[in-house]
């Protein structure tokens, strides 16, 4: 992929606004064996973007997301974070780095109270070692502090405040999707990574969903890739939305501009534009 | 939820849980006042197994730390129990150390082994770190009676160390002071647990146990992370180990085989893995449930003991810890939330 250099050079159509790119994907590909999963994608999410990321199943779109938050290696292409290559980022870096996320089907500690759980996602902003800790120094305990307001604040924002001293597991599906944003947003993300946020929940939720992103972005000033298949959603959400098809980027632009693709209607003939099944 | 983040300017951060409920601290009180006044209560006989009570104690916090609280499974923590022994019983023996500074000493000795055995099991996984240690546990008495080392250990003999004496001139005797030395060391190591354990570092080592891939997620470093649990563990276990030495004035092979760290197991079970208050309930049970299996048959204690195990953790799967909580739950609210 020799034209990853290129295509980070030229702003993508719904970057107007945001001067350099937050994140920036340069003909990345990922094989699994014979299998070409993701076949040299490029594009940008731009500071306070929220881009969505859409595709048939099988599309590729869970290979790439594993590759954002560090899970995969790519074997070419290259993702830049704030201008600097993850390649070789450990992945209990990538937090520190500025990337947060959430996962698929919830991966909450589940034996751990709501606080908790939100609680460990303070983790990297925290510098305090094992002895420091036994003996709870001052430094400790006001990090403490500071991490317990974070929390109450988040436990507020998100509606969790009666189920703070709640054990996590025990919580409906959605709470605990909320206890995972609360979980990721307390870390102070400059890119929040998404993994199908509307998955499992009811109609009403989505809807609170799609207004809680907003004003997540608006709270925490932060850029938010989603992997999604509410197209609803995403189409309602998204500045920018990354259509993939076998692994390949067939559309990259506004929803409206997404939409109207032909490739992507092609893609999507038989499948319901309006699937809210999901 | 739109309307919510008005709420937070509204409500900043109200109800902050405090760390220790008022009750707790006054239960906590109440506890420690008993715990002194036993020295004064009770015959030097009983005294010297609510010593051993302690050194229990401490010896199986070490083990929740890192298999209840961090999920790491040993089968072997006896084995730093031995190695705190021994090393204060040398220190004693050979050099003359005077015993409370062979505690610290022991302390260094025990992480380090701790660490470097966590270091390349913990990476392969978790049923390593239990073969390891288990392995570590089945080596111990035969490399304690290792001529190569006999100079040092007393081979088969072991070591006979002397009992130390009350300091300051204090009114007491032999075995009250050392059941107040040991009751003294074993609260400041519980403390520092619960310091650890209730803050930043300790709820890395939970996130870890529940969800090792959301634990990455979140910035937390799992093999640097369980290796120095695992050291911390080690050394939590060789103090009780080096206190046990002192206690009982003598350190031998065949004190330390493996089913010492089978009691350990059945002690941190018994109270509740991922607790605190649970490894003294755990240590009560080891010491003194066997006394009562010889008086309920003098024939078969062992299948007395293993009967009263099988049904407490019938009774109480989660163990004592895990009743107190539900008991906990029950009384402050009536009406269990579902889900
Ligand atoms: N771990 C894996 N091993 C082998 N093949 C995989 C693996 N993950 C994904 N694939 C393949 O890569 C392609 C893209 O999958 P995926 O990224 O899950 O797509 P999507 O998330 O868009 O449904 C599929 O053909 C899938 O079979």
């Amino acid at each position: 992929m020799n034209s990853a250099s290129t295509s980070a050079a030229s702003p993508s159509v719904a970057n107007e606004g945001s001067s350099a790119a937050l994140m920036s994907v340069q003909g990345i590909v990922v094989r699994f064996g014979g299998v070409v999963a993701v076949g040299g994608v490029s594009f940008d999410v731009g500071r306070r973007q929220i881009c969505g990321l859409i595709g048939p199943n099988g599309a590729g779109k869970t290979t790439l997301f594993n590759c954002i938050s560090g899970i995969y290696k790519y074997n070419e292409g290259d993702i830049l974070f704030e201008g600097n290559s993850i390649r070789s980022t450990p992945r209990h870096r990538m937090a520190g780095l500025g990337i947060g996320r959430t996962f698929q089907n919830v991966a909450l500690f589940r034996s751990m109270t709501v606080r908790d759980n939100i609680l460990v996602g303070a983790h990297q902003l925290g510098k305090s070692g094992f002895i420091a800790n036994a003996l709870r120094l001052p430094f400790v305990r006001a990090e403490d502090e500071r991490a317990e307001a974070k929390t109450d604040s988040l436990l507020d924002l998100l509606d969790l405040r009666k189920v703070a001293e709640e054990l996590a597991g025990g919580l409906p599906f959605g709470w605990q999707k909320r206890v995972e944003l609360a979980r990721a947003l307390i870390g102070e993300p400059k890119l929040l990574l998404l993994d199908e946020p509307a998955g499992g929940l009811n109609h009403g939720e989505v809807e609170e969903l799609e207004g809680l992103l907003r004003q997540i972005r608006e709270h925490f000033d932060l850029s938010i890739l989603l992997v999604e298949h509410h197209m609803n959603l995403v189409m309602r959400v998204s500045d920018k939305v990354v259509a993939l098809e076998f692994g390949i980027k067939i559309a990259d632009g506004t929803p409206d501009e997404v939409r109207n693709e032909p490739e992507v209607i092609r893609a999507y003939l038989g499948e319901s534009d309006d699937d809210d099944s999901h | 939820m739109n309307s919510n983040s008005t709420m937070t300017t509204v409500m900043p951060h109200a109800i902050a849980k405090p760390a220790v409920t008022p009750l707790a601290l006054v239960g906590l009180a109440a506890g420690l006042a008993v715990a002194v006044g036993a020295a004064f209560w009770f015959s030097d006989y009983h005294l010297f197994q609510l010593t051993m009570v302690v050194v229990y104690a401490i010896a199986i916090l070490g083990l929740s730390i890192v298999t209840g609280f961090n999920g790491q499974i040993s089968l072997g923590h006896g084995a730093f129990y031995a190695i705190g022994a021994y090393v204060t019983a040398i220190l004693m023996d050979k050099y003359d150390v005077p015993y409370f500074y062979t505690l610290p000493a022991s302390a260094v000795v025990c992480a380090g082994v701790g660490f470097l055995i966590g270091l390349p099991a913990l990476r392969l996984g978790g049923l390593y770190l239990a073969l390891t240690t288990f392995a570590l546990a089945v080596a111990i008495p035969q490399l304690l009676k290792h001529k190569a080392l006999e100079d040092f250990t007393g081979g088969v003999q072991g070591i006979v160390i002397l009992k130390p004496d009350p300091p300051f001139g204090l009114p007491i005797n032999g075995d009250q002071w050392l059941y107040l030395f040991t009751l003294g060391v074993g609260c400041i190591m519980f403390l520092l647990a619960w310091n650890l354990l209730r803050g930043r570092i300790g709820r890395a080592m939970r996130a870890i146990r529940d969800r090792a891939v959301a634990a990455e997620a979140m910035g937390i470093d799992i093999a640097m992370l369980k290796t120095r649990t695992f050291a911390v563990s080690a050394m939590f276990t060789g103090i009780a180990g080096s206190l046990g030495a002192i206690a009982v004035q003598f350190v031998a092979p065949d004190s330390f085989t493996v089913f010492l760290s089978i009691e350990f197991f059945v002690g941190m079970v018994v109270g509740g893995a991922a607790s605190i208050g649970g490894a003294v309930f755990g240590a009560f049970f080891i010491q003194f449930v066997p006394n009562l299996a010889d008086q309920i048959s003098k024939a078969a204690p062992g299948a007395v003991r293993g009967i009263i195990l099988i049904i407490f953790l019938y009774l109480a799967p989660a163990g004592m810890a895990g009743l107190t909580r539900m008991a906990i739950r029950r009384l402050r609210r009536p009406k269990p939330t579902g889900a």
